[in-house]
Parts: structure tokens; C-alpha cells; sequence
């Protein structure tokens, strides 16, 4: 450590401490701003936000002049709850079946659970609108959950496998020499181990679905619209200041739900992987 | 099974054979993911728009016309660009998260994990308020003197890019923190005590240990920048044409679902190609490490 300050580690310091520092404004900075400008009193987005008042709030919970922006969040909850749920169930199946399956097939199969995560988006959403309207369905809020249930099981899938990974087989064989069956097993041992993954990856699901743009772009309608798509149209056409008290509310609520499930679950660790 | 029969009993969690638990989610995504795909596919080959008959039409339209060229390479040229922003910024704070504290570490990774699970549209509607003509970066332009009239940035490749990199860099993070906080410190001492100087270390020793989790973490960045029509048609504008603003168009504005099909199979391919590249130099840069 005898070159303590030389030329390369001062340099090394500067650059990537600038750069590093520049991300983390980067991050942060626009969704800090956001908030910010929710609570402007003036008829037009700008910063600084002109005078500090709620009335955007207010007007974004009128029941009468904020139907629509109502209908689609209500919309977006009640599918994200259904997609979330039913990818939480099938995909934590399928984990446990994977975990104990070895070898290339078992590695195939995972990449293809997987795969939704990489593929774009917006060629399966359009794929899914085809394939539903050829079948001759109309539009509808279970079509838009079948949609999100493949898009969102990956979550599931990685944060169980993880948890699994995890468990310690000797547990598992200690509870087996104690005269416990394969259920008792799994309710008394595995499940408890394993349940704060299968709950990081419902939340994660969850949020996946509330998010979504690709799939509800092509399957949602007048009728079944969801909040993102919503939120796209009132940005689009005149830029209605609601959308950032539609923002500040998502900001804080995320906020809120993430503060609770890294208590419950450790989120971020998991997240991190 | 074979494969289930050789398995020790005791490590089975539940029962029946692991593929039947697999089995509920393998039937939803026939039903629900491949079985659409097919369809996609099939959609592109019927030559009109009526969808009566079929043949290669909707193909020849797409591949014969050197603009749907252009279009692809301007939506792969943007989401590489928006790879080598999120990196650019992304690995040195991967670097500073490597060396920080455990508390620290913690706090740097909410700060990571936040913007990821805020909505993306929340994202894109962000930097409208920043780079708009009476946003954030004009107004300090303005006041700075910098320039006297406000800066063009919406509409522009540069402010959809400079969006692109804060809305996608969670993405780069999480893998690349990973593998990250795996990286033995003791490497890193033994390199120095060695006479490395930090950028030596750094491209010698912590870039190729990092490199599948930067790799994966590339992979994410590059599928989601270029799939992200509501970022690329708000922030971009209409002047600047990508695959997912052409599906769009097609499908849903002039009801062509045949050439609607075609892009956006074109779309899947060719980002599929540059995924499979970035993961195949991932490997060999991992594969040099080792």
C-alpha cells in the first residue's frame, strides 16, 4: 500500500465515484421530481411546481369527472390480484418440480418457464390478441389475466427456485427419520422455509401486473381499460396534470408496499438473487 | 419416470413425479403463450389483410422495402444504445455498491430496487417533466445562461436514451449486484499487493468475474428498451420510427393484422440474434476468468 495515491487510484477514485454518483441521481432524481410536481397549484406540468396544493389529488378522486381513470385502476387491481394469485399457485407447483428434476431437461424447462422475460413483450401481446379473437372471444378482463399470467410467472419461478435452492436437504431427511410423510413434510418443513419466496414473488408478480403495458396495450378495450394504457392516453393527448397525482399515488403506494415486504420478506435481497 | 424413480424419496417435498407439478403451468402456457406464438406466425402468412388466403406476401412487403431494414437496425442500434448507457453508469455504481458497508449496501440496493416497481409509464412521464420545454434541464439552462432558447430534448434519439438509461438500469443492477457481492475482496487485495493499479484490477479481475451477471444483466436492458413502445412513442415522438411503433401501427390503427404479424415476428428474431450474442460473450468473457 506504499503507492497509496498514486495517479491511477486517485483517477480511479474520481471516475467511477463521479459516474457512480451521476447514476444515483439518475435513479432517483425523476421519481423525486414527480412527487414534487403532483402537488403543484398551477394548470400546467412544470419545475419548479408553481404554489403547493392537493386539488389534483382532489380532482383525481372525484367520483364523477375521474370515472374512467377509477374504472381502469379498479380494473388493473382486480386483474393483478387474480394473475398474481393463480401465477403464484401454479408457478410454486412447478418450482417444487423443477428443483428435483436434474440434468439438461430440467434446465430446458426453467429457460422456457423463463422465456416471457426476455421475449419482447409486445409480440406476444399482439400474438395474444390474435389468437384470442381468431378463437372468436370478445374482450374481456380474463383474457387480459391469462395474458399477464404468463408474463409474470417468472417472478414466481425465480424467487421460489431460489428459496429451494436454499433449503438444507438434511431438514428435510430429519423430518423423514422421524417418521414424517412426504405431506406432513412439505406443510411442516418445506412450505414454512420456503414461504417468505413464495411471497416476494407474489408481490413481485403483483407489481409486474399493475405495470404491464405490452399485454394490456392489445388486449384491453374501451370497456376493459387498465390504468398504464389509461395513464398513456391522458399523456398522449393534452398533458393532464392528474397523471402526475395518478404518479405521486403509485410512487407512495410502491413505496409503502416495498418498506413492508423487505420487513416481511427481505425483498431486495431476494431481488438481488 | 425414470428420472423421478432414481430421485432419493426422502427429498421429494410433495407427491407425485416433479413433471406433474409442472405439468398446471406447462398446460397454461400451451394455452396461453406457445399456442399464441403459433398463431402469430401463422397470421403472417396470409397474404391479405382480409386474412382469405394465404402466401408469402406480407414477407416479401417486409423484407423487399430497405426502410423496414432501417427500422429494424435504428430499434437494435437503440436498445444497444441503451445498453451501453445503463453500463456506462450502472457498473461503477455496481463498483461502489461492491466496496460499500453491509448497511450501505442495503440502502444503495432499495435505491436500486424503487424505480423498478414504479410503473414504467410513471418512469416515461418523468422525463417529459424533465426534459420538456419548460422542464427541469431547461429551466437550469436557461437561468445558467446557457443557451437562450429552450433546448429541444423531447422528440429527440438523445432524450430517449438518456430516458432509457434511468428506466432500465434496475434491471442491469440486480444481476450485476449479484455477482458482485459474490467477488472474493481477497482477490482484489491480492491484485493490488501484486502492484495493479485499480483500473488494472478492475478490467483484470472484476470485470471478468462480473461478466455473467453484466451479461444477463445486458440481456434484460436490451429486451425491454427495445420492446418499450409507450417510452420510445411519448419521449421519442412520431418522427422516429421503431419495430414496436409499427406493430402498433398496423395492428391496431390500419387493421392489418397480416403485416401486423410480420413485424413484429421480425421484431422477436432480431432481438432474439443480439440476445444470443450478448449471452455467448458473456460466457466467453466469463469462460477467459476461469
Amino acid at each position: 500500500m506504499a503507492r497509496r495515491h498514486s495517479v491511477g487510484e486517485l483517477s480511479y477514485v474520481l471516475v467511477i465515484g463521479l459516474l457512480a454518483l451521476v447514476a444515483l441521481v439518475v435513479l432517483v432524481g425523476p421519481i423525486l421530481i414527480v412527487l414534487a410536481t403532483s402537488f403543484t397549484d398551477s394548470r400546467s406540468i412544470r419545475f419548479p411546481p408553481q404554489g403547493f396544493s392537493f386539488r389534483w389529488y382532489e380532482l383525481l378522486l372525484d367520483e364523477v369527472r375521474s370515472r374512467q381513470i377509477h374504472r381502469a385502476a379498479g380494473n388493473t387491481l382486480h386483474v393483478a390480484l387474480i394473475a398474481a394469485g393463480s401465477a403464484t399457485l401454479l408457478g410454486t407447483l412447478a418450482a417444487l418440480g423443477l428443483s428435483r428434476v436434474a440434468g439438461k431437461a430440467g434446465r430446458m424447462m426453467d429457460g422456457f418457464f423463463m422465456s416471457p422475460l426476455v421475449l419482447p413483450g409486445l409480440a406476444f401481446g399482439l400474438a395474444a390478441l390474435m389468437y384470442f379473437t381468431l378463437l372468436g372471444f370478445r374482450p374481456s378482463l380474463e383474457l387480459i389475466i391469462a395474458g399477464h399470467l404468463v408474463v409474470v410467472t417468472p417472478f414466481i419461478l425465480r424467487t421460489v427456485g431460489a428459496s429451494l435452492s436454499q433449503l438444507d436437504p438434511a431438514l428435510l431427511d430429519a423430518s423423514r427419520s422421524l417418521g414424517a410423510g412426504p405431506v406432513h413434510t412439505f406443510r411442516r418443513v418445506t412450505l414454512p422455509l420456503i414461504a417468505p419466496g413464495i411471497a416476494a414473488g407474489a408481490f413481485l408478480a403483483f407489481m409486474a401486473s399493475v405495470d404491464n403495458v405490452p399485454v394490456s396495450l392489445f388486449l384491453s378495450s374501451a370497456r376493459t381499460d387498465m390504468l398504464p394504457i389509461r395513464m398513456w392516453g391522458m399523456m398522449e393527448s393534452t398533458l393532464d396534470v392528474r397523471v402526475a397525482a395518478v404518479s405521486g399515488t403509485l410512487i407512495l403506494v410502491a413505496f409503502v408496499l416495498m418498506l413492508v415486504m423487505e420487513r416481511l420478506t427481505g425483498l431486495t435481497r431476494r431481488m438481488r438473487g | 419416470m425414470a428420472g423421478a424413480a432414481a430421485m432419493p424419496v426422502a427429498r421429494a417435498p410433495g407427491a407425485g413425479s416433479p413433471w406433474a407439478l409442472a405439468l398446471p403451468l406447462g398446460l397454461a402456457y400451451a394455452a396461453f403463450f406457445v399456442a399464441p406464438l403459433f398463431m402469430l406466425i401463422a397470421v403472417s402468412f396470409y397474404a391479405d389483410e382480409r386474412m382469405t388466403r394465404f402466401g408469402l406476401d406480407q414477407w416479401q412487403r417486409f423484407l423487399f422495402d430497405p426502410f423496414h431494414w432501417k427500422v429494424i437496425g435504428d430499434t437494435l442500434l437503440l436498445g444497444l444504445k441503451a445498453v451501453a448507457a445503463t453500463v456506462l453508469l450502472g457498473f461503477p455504481l455496481a463498483l461502489v455498491y461492491r466496496a460499500a458497508s453491509p448497511a450501505w449496501q442495503r440502502v444503495l440496493l432499495f435505491i436500486v430496487v424503487m424505480p423498478l416497481l414504479t410503473s414504467v409509464v410513471v418512469r416515461t412521464f418523468a422525463w417529459i417533466v424533465i426534459l420538456g420545454r419548460e422542464g427541469v434541464v431547461n429551466k437550469l439552462v436557461l437561468d445558467l445562461g446557457l443557451a437562450a432558447e429552450p433546448l429541444r430534448l423531447l422528440q429527440t434519439e438523445l432524450g430517449l436514451v438518456i430516458s432509457l438509461t434511468q428506466i432500465e438500469m434496475p434491471l442491469l443492477l440486480l444481476p450485476l449486484l449479484s455477482v458482485m457481492a459474490r467477488i472474493d475482496p481477497n482477490l482484489m487485495d491480492a491484485s493490488a499487493s501484486l502492484g495493479a493499479s485499480p483500473w488494472r484490477t478492475l478490467f483484470r479481475v472484476i470485470l471478468p468475474l462480473a461478466a455473467p451477471g453484466l451479461a444477463a444483466g445486458c440481456v434484460l436492458v436490451f429486451a425491454s428498451a427495445t420492446t418499450a413502445f409507450i417510452s420510445q412513442s411519448v419521449i421519442g415522438g412520431g418522427r422516429l420510427v421503431y419495430l414496436p411503433a409499427m406493430i402498433w401501427q398496423q395492428a391496431m390503427i390500419a387493421a392489418h393484422w397480416p403485416f401486423a404479424a410480420t413485424i413484429a415476428i421480425a421484431l422477436l428474431v432480431s432481438v432474439s440474434a443480439v440476445l444470443a450474442v450478448i449471452a455467448y460473450v458473456g460466457r466467453v468473457a466469463a469462460g477467459r476468468a476461469g
